[in-house]
């Protein structure tokens, strides 16, 4: 947990973000993310073995869960929410070429 | 020129409460239209110097304000909110009207649909004036994350807001809506009431709808309202709160009328103070000023129990991690194709995915983007999310375990007043630690309100969080009440 981040790293998790980084926006994030995964490393203290993970407080016992009736119900209209789109035909949203080349 | 900088009187006024506008409303003295465009002139003189409003929604203002005259003049019952103007963050949607997010991405999108608040609140009779600045994405504990620009803090005009909703404190304490929206997902309703000096409130994990919620973290998201006193907050709880068929992790837990429970006195109640809200780097006139509210909350027959929450230190990192790593899939959605930026040069889909989120995203955004994505990749989910997730249970249970004990836990809500524009913005990590006692009780999706308790020497305000068990609003806002008190009496 304490491994440091290289440029390669942050280039990487950047790719899977769908993000394009500048060689300077990079370097300060290389910077960032480390002196937070420094302080982050704090956890490591505190031993959890057997602690199940707790990712949401729904699954704490002072909540109730009650799933709603498995009805079909209209959605947004599609004339009200295509228009909304950078492109589109009003049926369809249009994207440039899924395949290059 | 500097004295002028600084002056607060035109910005800060004692403005009439919900229930004494209500009232006017209801015995025809003042027409809400009238209020409404006295807001509005208000706001136009005001805005440009505190930059809180990114938005104004003035014809379904208007529409809205004459239906409730219209009622009144009839003599028709008039609903809770009838004629109140009330603002609204802009990462909640409103038909119509445009949702930035704080946020490049968005611009020129305009949602087709209503957030489940925003139409209970118009259901209400409120009047909804636009939308409020903040942080990019709710990201940020300063609004210096809005790629409109930052708000000022209308008690100094040279220190943040605190935010992420920002824009939110900042329009309550300058009186440019009688209340407001704003969310928290991991302080974001309470630090920046406590820098604006005014009444914010978390509500429990579930108990209002996120459904028209521009999406941060989903696990820790709550939508909340700002008022100037703890009983017009609590109103306005009352009507946003109860289940929605949209939201899944909204709960049947009955509504309470939250403005009448605070109203009971709190003596007998049981109040924790916690030894680790109260360690190194507490500010020493903050302290002193809670230590003053915890003071009139003994005088009032409240008995105060020192309690222990030792995991308090691990809950910062432990925010960051859960936090980003939700936000990292949230976010995924913003991607030029279904709405808002997309960037015009580019041959493939998939660079014109990455270009568009690029020059649409904030620095910080993409900071906790990449942070988030880093913690959920392959050979390192269990390290830094799993483990994130183990000691997030281990907090929520030590407040479980405090609240066998205690009604309700007080603390400062931030451990520093405002601090100024620009003095924690160029370190991500100083930032985020400002955030130390208002991140846990996000954690264990505990109820919290805010409330103004003191000054410093220069007149920053001061405020006390006060947290509740799981849906025990109404105790928090009941100890609000006798803080709340005490400020009045000096």
């Amino acid at each position: 947990m304490t491994a440091k981040v290289t440029v390669n790293d942050v280039e990487r998790v950047a790719e899977l973000a769908h993000l394009e980084l500048t060689p300077d926006e990079s370097a300060h994030m290389l910077t960032d993310l480390n002196a937070i995964l420094d302080y982050v490393a704090e956890l490591n203290e505190l031993d959890t073995v057997g602690v199940a993970p707790l990712a949401q407080v729904s699954e704490l016992g002072s909540f109730v869960s009650v799933p709603r009736p498995d009805e079909v119900v209209p959605s947004l209209d599609r004339a009200a929410v295509m228009p909304q789109a950078p492109e589109s035909d009003r049926v369809f949203f249009k994207v440039p070429k899924v395949i290059e080349r | 020129m500097a004295s002028e900088a600084h002056t607060i009187e035109s910005f800060v006024e004692k403005p009439k409460t919900l229930a004494e506008l209500r009232a006017e409303i209801v015995e025809g003295r003042t027409k809400a239209v009238d209020l409404a465009a006295g807001y509005y002139e208000r706001i136009e003189k005001i805005n440009p110097r505190l930059n809180v409003y990114l938005s104004l929604t003035r014809e379904r203002a208007q529409e809205q304000a004459a239906r409730v005259d219209a009622l009144a003049a009839k003599g028709d019952p008039l609903p809770t909110l009838a004629g109140i103007p009330v603002g609204i963050k802009d990462v909640l949607v409103m038909k119509g009207a445009p949702a930035t997010a704080g946020s490049k991405i968005l611009k020129g999108y305009q949602p087709p649909y209503d957030a489940t608040v925003v139409t209970k609140l118009a259901a209400a009779g409120a009047v909804l004036l636009g939308k409020l600045n903040c942080d990019e994405f709710a990201m940020g504990s300063s609004n210096e994350n809005s790629a409109y620009g930052p708000v000022c803090n209308p008690v100094d005009l040279e220190r943040v807001p605190g935010g992420s909703s920002g824009g939110s404190a900042a329009a309550v304490a300058a009186n440019m809506a009688v209340a407001t929206l704003g969310t928290d997902t991991g302080g974001s309703i309470r630090q920046p009431a406590s820098f604006c000096g005014v009444v914010g409130v978390l509500p429990t994990y579930g108990r209002v709808s996120r459904y028209g919620l521009i999406a941060f973290a989903s696990s820790l998201d709550r939508v909340g309202p700002f008022a100037g006193n703890v009983r017009d907050a609590a109103t306005l709880l009352g009507v946003i709160a109860g289940q929605d068929a949209h939201d899944a992790t909204s709960s049947p837990a009955p509504v309470e009328d939250y403005a009448a429970a605070s109203d009971k006195l709190a003596g007998g109640l049981k109040i924790g103070v916690p030894d680790e809200y109260f360690a190194e780097g507490l500010d020493p006139e903050v302290r002193s000023a809670i230590e003053k509210g915890i003071d009139a909350l003994r005088a009032t027959g409240c008995t105060i129990k020192r309690v222990s929450l030792p995991h308090t230190r691990y809950a910062i990192p432990t925010y960051y991690l859960v936090a980003t790593a939700e936000a990292s899939a949230n976010l995924a959605r913003f991607d030029g194709v279904r709405y808002g930026y997309r960037s015009p040069a580019s041959d493939t889909l998939s660079a014109m995915y990455s270009h568009s989120r690029d020059e649409g995203f904030g620095a910080e955004v993409k900071r906790r983007i990449l942070l988030g994505t880093y913690a959920l990749s392959a050979g390192y989910y269990d390290a830094y999310y799993g483990k994130a997730q183990q000691v997030r249970r281990l907090l929520a249970e030590e407040f479980l375990r405090a609240f066998a004990e205690v009604d309700a836990i007080v603390t400062p809500t931030s451990p520093i007043p405002a601090f100024r524009l620009g003095e924690k913005s160029g370190d991500p990590l100083a930032m985020y630690l400002a955030d130390i006692y208002t991140v846990t009780a996000s954690l264990a999706g505990l109820c919290g309100v805010t409330v103004p308790c003191g000054a410093t020497a220069a007149g920053l305000p001061v405020g006390m969080q006060i947290l509740g068990a799981h849906f025990r609003e109404a105790t928090a806002f009941r100890v609000a009440r006798v803080v709340e008190a005490a400020q009045l009496q000096g």
